[in-house]
C-alpha cells in the first residue's frame, strides 16, 4: 500500500467513525436512504450500524442449525421493515437501505446472492402507510 | 492460603451468586416469551419422516413436484443443470412388467453419506432428523452429490433470482429437499404432502417416526414398507409402501 | 539451473512466458465459470465432477509420485539417485500446487476457501486431504532446505522418511475420496487406495523424467548419466506394470460380482467413449507401448524413455477421464430389478461433453506446475552437477 493509500484509508475510517457517532451533522454527509417503516428497530440504531453482521450471523446459525424461528435478529425481518415503500426492496439503487449504506461504506453485501431482497407480502400489507417518522 | 486470597475468593463467590440472581428472572422471562412453536431448538425426541404409498401414487401426476417448485421458488425446468428437489420416477419390473410410480427426494437418512463426506460440515443433520445444507458454509465442492445414493441433491449452476424469503438459494451451492423445514418448524406440513392430499391421492403421510401414536408410525407398523438402498443401512426417514 | 548461452536464456524466458500465459488464460476461464455458474461447463447434476477434476487429480497423484527419486535417495539410501533429490522435491511442490489450483478454482464458491480452512468435518476424507496437502507443502519445504543446505545435510534422511510416509498416506487419502463412496458402482472399493499409490509411482516418475530431461536440455547438459538412466527406465516399467495390476484387480473383482456386471459392460465394452479411452488410451497407448519402449533393448536412449513418460502421462489422463467421468455417467442403481425413467436422468447414461473453459482451467493447472518447476529450477540449485563434467573429471 502506498502512503497516499494509507492516508485515504485513514480519512475514510475517520469519516465512518464520524458518521456513526456525530448524529445529525453526520447525516448530511451520510447516505440518503428511503425511510424505514414505522416503529423502532430491534436494537439501538447505533449498535445496529456497527454490529448487525454479528447479530445476523448468530441468528442464522440458530435458525439453520437449530430450527429456531422468529428470532429477534432475522434477515427477513430486517428486509420487511427496511424495504423501500416504492418497490418493496432493500437493493436496487443508492436510496435503497442495504445497498445505499453498503455502497457508501464500500463493503460488499452478499446476503442477497441467496436471500430474497424483497419484503414478504404480509409485511407490506401490514405496514402502516404513515411510516418513516419514529 | 493468605487472608487476602480468602477475601478475594469470598467476594468472587458472592458476586457470582448476585449475578445469577439478577440474570435468572430474565432467563425465565425469555423462556416464557419464546415458548411457542419454532422458538425452541429442535430436539432429538422427534424424527420426522414420510411414508409414500406407491399404490396411491398416480403415474403422470406431478402435483407434488409442482408444489415443491412453487413453495421453494425453484424454476421447475428440467435441463441437466436445473435443480430438482423432488422428481417423479416411473418403474417397470424387468421380470413381471409391473409398473410403479413414485416420488423420490432426499431420504433424510439417519446415517447420511452426504454429511459424512462434507469437508466443512455444511451438509448436516438436525436433531430431528432433517438433513440440510447450510449454504453459509457450503463451498460448492459437490462431494455430497457424489456420495448421495439417491441422486437427491442438485447444484445451483446459474445465478438465481426470485428467491422465497423462507427459502434462500444461490449459485455455487448444493441444495436438496428440506422437508419444507420452514413450515415444519412452525407446525406445518411439507408442501408435497399437502398437494398430494389436495389432489385426492393422499399417497404421502408426514409425521414423527418416534411417536408411536402418530399416523405414520401406525402405518409403518401395520404395512410392509421398504427403504431405498436398504443394503446401505442409511436408515432413511422416507419409507415406501407397495414397492 | 543457469542457462549457459544467450539462446538458452531466451528459451527459458519464452517458456516461462508461455506457461504464465496459459495460467492467465486458466484464471480467466475460472472467472468466467464463476460469474456465469457451472452451467457454462459440461458438468451437471449427474456428472458433478468433470474435466477440471481429471486434471487436478492427475496432478495431485503425480505430485506424490514425483517424490520417488528423493525417497529412493534419502530413505532407501541409493546414492546414485541423491543428486536428483532436490528436483524431485521441487516437482512435488509444483505439481501439487497446480492440482490444488484447479481443484479450488472449480469450487462453486472458491471465495469461501477460508471457510474450508476454518471448518473441518473430521469424518470427511476431503477435510483430511486438505490437511495432508498442506502438510506435504510444509514437509517438502523442509526437505528441500535440508537437501540444499549442506549444514543441514544430516536432516535429509529423517525429513525424507517423514515425506515418504506422508505422501503414502496422502495418496491413500486421494484414492479414498473415491474408495469411500459407498453408493457408487464405479468406486466403493478399498483397492482404489493402493491402486492410486501404484498410479502415483508411475505418473510421478514419468513427470520427473520429463522435467529432468527438459531442464537439462535447457541448461545444455546431458539428461542424466547412463547408468542411472537405465535404472530409472527399468523402475518406470515396474511401476507401470504395478498400476496395470491394480487396475486389473479392480475390474476383475467387479466382473465377478453379478451386481456390477452392467457397469463393467458399460465402462469396458459398450459405453462410448469410455471403452475406447480405457483400452486405447490407458491400456495400449498409456501402458503397453511405454512398456515396449522401456523394456526393449532397442529403445535404450533417454529420448525413448521421455516418449514413454509422455505416453504414461497421457494414458493417465485417459484413465482418469474414464474413472471419474465414466464412473458418474453410468446411472446410479437405486431400484435394482426395475426399468427406470424420470425427468432427472434416472436410469439414463449422461452425455457429458466438456466445455472450453473447463479444459482451459485444467490445462492451466499443468501450466502452473510447469511455471513453478521452471522458475524454481532457475532460482534454486536443484539440478545435479553437470554429469558430463563429472564424467570427464573421472
Amino acid at each position: 500500500m502506498t502512503v497516499a493509500g494509507i492516508l485515504r484509508a485513514a480519512a475514510a475510517a475517520a469519516l465512518l467513525l464520524a458518521g456513526s457517532a456525530a448524529g445529525p451533522l453526520a447525516h448530511a454527509s451520510g447516505p440518503a436512504l428511503d425511510a424505514a417503516r414505522a416503529g423502532p428497530c430491534v436494537e439501538d440504531p447505533k449498535l445496529m450500524r456497527r454490529s448487525h453482521p454479528d447479530f445476523l450471523k448468530h441468528g442464522r446459525d440458530d435458525t439453520v442449525r437449530k430450527g429456531i424461528r422468529g428470532i429477534r435478529h432475522s434477515l427477513a425481518a430486517c428486509v420487511d421493515c427496511h424495504a423501500s415503500r416504492a418497490d418493496g426492496r432493500v437493493l436496487g439503487s443508492e436510496r435503497h437501505f442495504c445497498q445505499g449504506c453498503h455502497d457508501y461504506a464500500a463493503v460488499k453485501v452478499d446476503c442477497f446472492d441467496c436471500h430474497a431482497s424483497t419484503a414478504r407480502p404480509a409485511a407490506t400489507a401490514a405496514a402502516p402507510a404513515t411510516g418513516g417518522a419514529r | 492460603m493468605n487472608p487476602v486470597d480468602q477475601r478475594r475468593r469470598d467476594f468472587l463467590g458472592k458476586a457470582a451468586v448476585a449475578a445469577g440472581a439478577m440474570i435468572a428472572p430474565g432467563v425465565i422471562l425469555y423462556d416464557y416469551a419464546h415458548a411457542k412453536q419454532g422458538a425452541e431448538p429442535v430436539s432429538g425426541k422427534v424424527r420426522w419422516g414420510m411414508l409414500i404409498d406407491t399404490t396411491k401414487c398416480a403415474s403422470g401426476c406431478r402435483e407434488c413436484v409442482d408444489a415443491c417448485n412453487r413453495e421453494n421458488g425453484l424454476p421447475g425446468s428440467t435441463r441437466p443443470t436445473d435443480s430438482q428437489w423432488i422428481r417423479k420416477v416411473d418403474l417397470k419390473d424387468l421380470k413381471s412388467g409391473k409398473a410403479v410410480s413414485l416420488p423420490v427426494m432426499c431420504q433424510h437418512c439417519a446415517e447420511p453419506p452426504c454429511v459424512d463426506v462434507c469437508p466443512t460440515g455444511a451438509s448436516f443433520k438436525r436433531e430431528d432428523g432433517i438433513v440440510l445444507v447450510d449454504r453459509h458454509t457450503c463451498i460448492g465442492c459437490r462431494y455430497c452429490m457424489m456420495a448421495c445414493p439417491y441422486k437427491a441433491r442438485s447444484f445451483v449452476h446459474e445465478p438465481t433470482t426470485g428467491q422465497k424469503p423462507d427459502v434462500p438459494r444461490g449459485k455455487g451451492c448444493v441444495e436438496s429437499c428440506t422437508l419444507c423445514v420452514h413450515k415444519v418448524d412452525r407446525g406445518g406440513t411439507p408442501s408435497c404432502v399437502e398437494a398430494c392430499a389436495a389432489a385426492g391421492h393422499g399417497a404421502i403421510v408426514f409425521g414423527d417416526l418416534n411417536d408411536p401414536a402418530s399416523e405414520i408410525s401406525k402405518r409403518v407398523r401395520a404395512a410392509t414398507t421398504t427403504q431405498l438402498r436398504a443394503d446401505l443401512r442409511t436408515d432413511n426417514g422416507v419409507r415406501y409402501q407397495g414397492l | 539451473m543457469e542457462p549457459t548461452s544467450a539462446s538458452s536464456r531466451r528459451a527459458f524466458w519464452a517458456l516461462l512466458a508461455a506457461g504464465g500465459a496459459l495460467v492467465a488464460v486458466a484464471l480467466g476461464a475460472a472467472h468466467y465459470m464463476e460469474v456465469h455458474g457451472h452451467a457454462v461447463t459440461g458438468m451437471n447434476n449427474q456428472v458433478v465432477w468433470g474435466l477440471p477434476h481429471v486434471f487436478a487429480i492427475f496432478l495431485i497423484v503425480a505430485a506424490s509420485g514425483a517424490l520417488n527419486v528423493a525417497s529412493i535417495g534419502s530413505v532407501f539410501g541409493e546414492a546414485a539417485y541423491k543428486p536428483h533429490s532436490p528436483l524431485s522435491v521441487l516437482l512435488t511442490v509444483a505439481l501439487l500446487a497446480g492440482g490444488l489450483m484447479v481443484l479450488v478454482l472449480d469450487l462453486g464458491r472458491p471465495e469461501r476457501l477460508v471457510v474450508a480452512a476454518t471448518h473441518y468435518n473430521f469424518r470427511s476424507i476431503f477435510a483430511w486431504n486438505m490437511i495432508l496437502y498442506n502438510g506435504l507443502f510444509a514437509i517438502c519445504a523442509l526437505y528441500l532446505w535440508a537437501l540444499l543446505e549442506r549444514r543441514l545435510g544430516g536432516y535429509a534422511k529423517p525429513v525424507g522418511l517423514a515425506a515418504f510416509a506422508w505422501r503414502i498416506i496422502l495418496t491413500t487419502g486421494t484414492g479414498s475420496i473415491f474408495g469411500f463412496l459407498v453408493a457408487r458402482q464405479a468406486y466403493a472399493s478399498g483397492v482404489i487406495a493402493p491402486l492410486f499409490i501404484a498410479l502415483s509411482l508411475a505418473w510421478g516418475l514419468a513427470a520427473f523424467h520429463l522435467a529432468q530431461c527438459g531442464l537439462a536440455r535447457l541448461a545444455g547438459r546431458e539428461p542424466m548419466d547412463a547408468e542411472l538412466h537405465a535404472r530409472v527406465r527399468r523402475l518406470l516399467a515396474i511401476f507401470v506394470i504395478a498400476a496395470l495390476y491394480f487396475v486389473a484387480v479392480h475390474h476383475l473383482t467387479n466382473l465377478y460380482w453379478a451386481k456390477q456386471a452392467a457397469f463393467e459392460r458399460f465402462i469396458l465394452v459398450t459405453g462410448a467413449p469410455y471403452p475406447a479411452l480405457f483400452w486405447g488410451g490407458f491400456v495400449v497407448a498409456g501402458s503397453a507401448v511405454p512398456l515396449v519402449l522401456l523394456l526393449h533393448p532397442g529403445f535404450a536412449g533417454p529420448r525413448a524413455t521421455a516418449a514413454a513418460s509422455l505416453l504414461v502421462s497421457l494414458g493417465a489422463l485417459a484413465f482418469l477421464y474414464v474413472f471419474i467421468i465414466g464412473g458418474q455417467a453410468f446411472p446410479l442403481e437405486i431400484f435394482p430389478g426395475y426399468e427406470v425413467a424420470s425427468a432427472f436422468h434416472d436410469g439414463q447414461v449422461d452425455g457429458y461433453a466438456p466445455s472450453l473453459p473447463e479444459f482451459l482451467l485444467g490445462l492451466g493447472g499443468i501450466a502452473a506446475a510447469f511455471v513453478i518447476a521452471l522458475a524454481g529450477a532457475r532460482a534454486l540449485p536443484v539440478l545435479p552437477p553437470d554429469t558430463v563434467a563429472v564424467a570427464a573429471a573421472k
